[in-house]
């Protein structure tokens, strides 16, 4: 999703990680086309969306991670990500926040979103510590305390 | 026009939880109004007040996005399939 995000950089990256049906693990990442092109705004392409749907619909998966990056503000949802994603949206999914803000260390950031509101999640970090070198998780939904590595 | 839809997650509040369902019409317009009777509150969700379709809803048949071939008047045929997506989308 990072790398994802610093290559898109500065336009606004987004795609998903999906998973089988039911089980809310994220196995396979999607990364999407931003069809609007933006350094403010995103949007999935509308064919490239379908075509990803009729894949997750044969293979019994579902969307488990909805991530989007913020390129010059922090990793959290605006309001308008926060109002089309409860109008409108993935409910079951995990909306993660990527900020590629800063050029050597992204933040990122989970979220639940639903009836306007936007509840920060815990992010737990497992794997070799050097894949996680200049990122930083929030890891407590109550503050947001970073793990630097 | 008998034409099977898949409805998103976000929608089967208002399916009884159910994925695919069943309606008739000749038009997008038509089947529209045909599910709302059987699933209550759907179509005020995909169809704006003004007759028109939501700006973050994305609507298919088959394969193509119904914006490009007449939106809420785009022609069914039997055995069409339907699919209502949510526009996945966001910003400042």
């Amino acid at each position: 999703m990072v790398a994802h995000a610093r290559a898109d950089h500065p336009d606004e990256a987004c795609g998903l990680i999906v998973g089988p049906e039911g089980t809310g693990e994220p196995k396979r990442h999607v990364p999407m086309i931003n069809a609007a092109r933006s350094t403010t705004f995103y949007e999935f392409d509308a064919e490239e969306w379908k075509r990803v749907y009729d894949e997750m619909w044969d293979n019994d998966e579902e969307v488990v991670v909805s991530y989007h990056s913020h390129t010059a503000t922090e990793a959290r949802p605006s309001r308008s990500d926060i109002a089309i994603a409860s109008e409108m949206g993935l409910p079951q999914a995990h909306y993660v926040l990527v900020s590629t803000r800063d050029p050597e260390t992204a933040e990122v950031r989970a979220f639940r979103i639903a009836d306007g509101e936007a509840a920060e999640e815990p992010i737990d970090v497992i794997g070799a510590p050097d894949a996680v070198q200049t990122y930083k998780f929030a890891h407590s939904p109550d503050s947001t305390v970073y793990d630097c590595h | 026009m008998s034409v099977e839809v898949r409805v998103p997650t976000i929608l089967r509040s208002h399916t009884g939880g159910q994925k695919v369902v069943s309606g008739e019409g000749s038009t997008l317009a038509e089947l529209f109004d045909d599910l709302d009777a059987a699933n209550s509150g759907l179509k005020g969700r995909i169809v704006t007040d003004e007759g028109k379709l939501h700006r973050f809803v994305n609507v298919y048949i088959n394969d193509e996005d119904v914006r490009f071939i007449g939106g809420l008047e785009a022609k069914l045929s039997d055995g069409d399939s339907v699919t209502i997506l949510p526009a996945v989308a966001g910003g400042m």
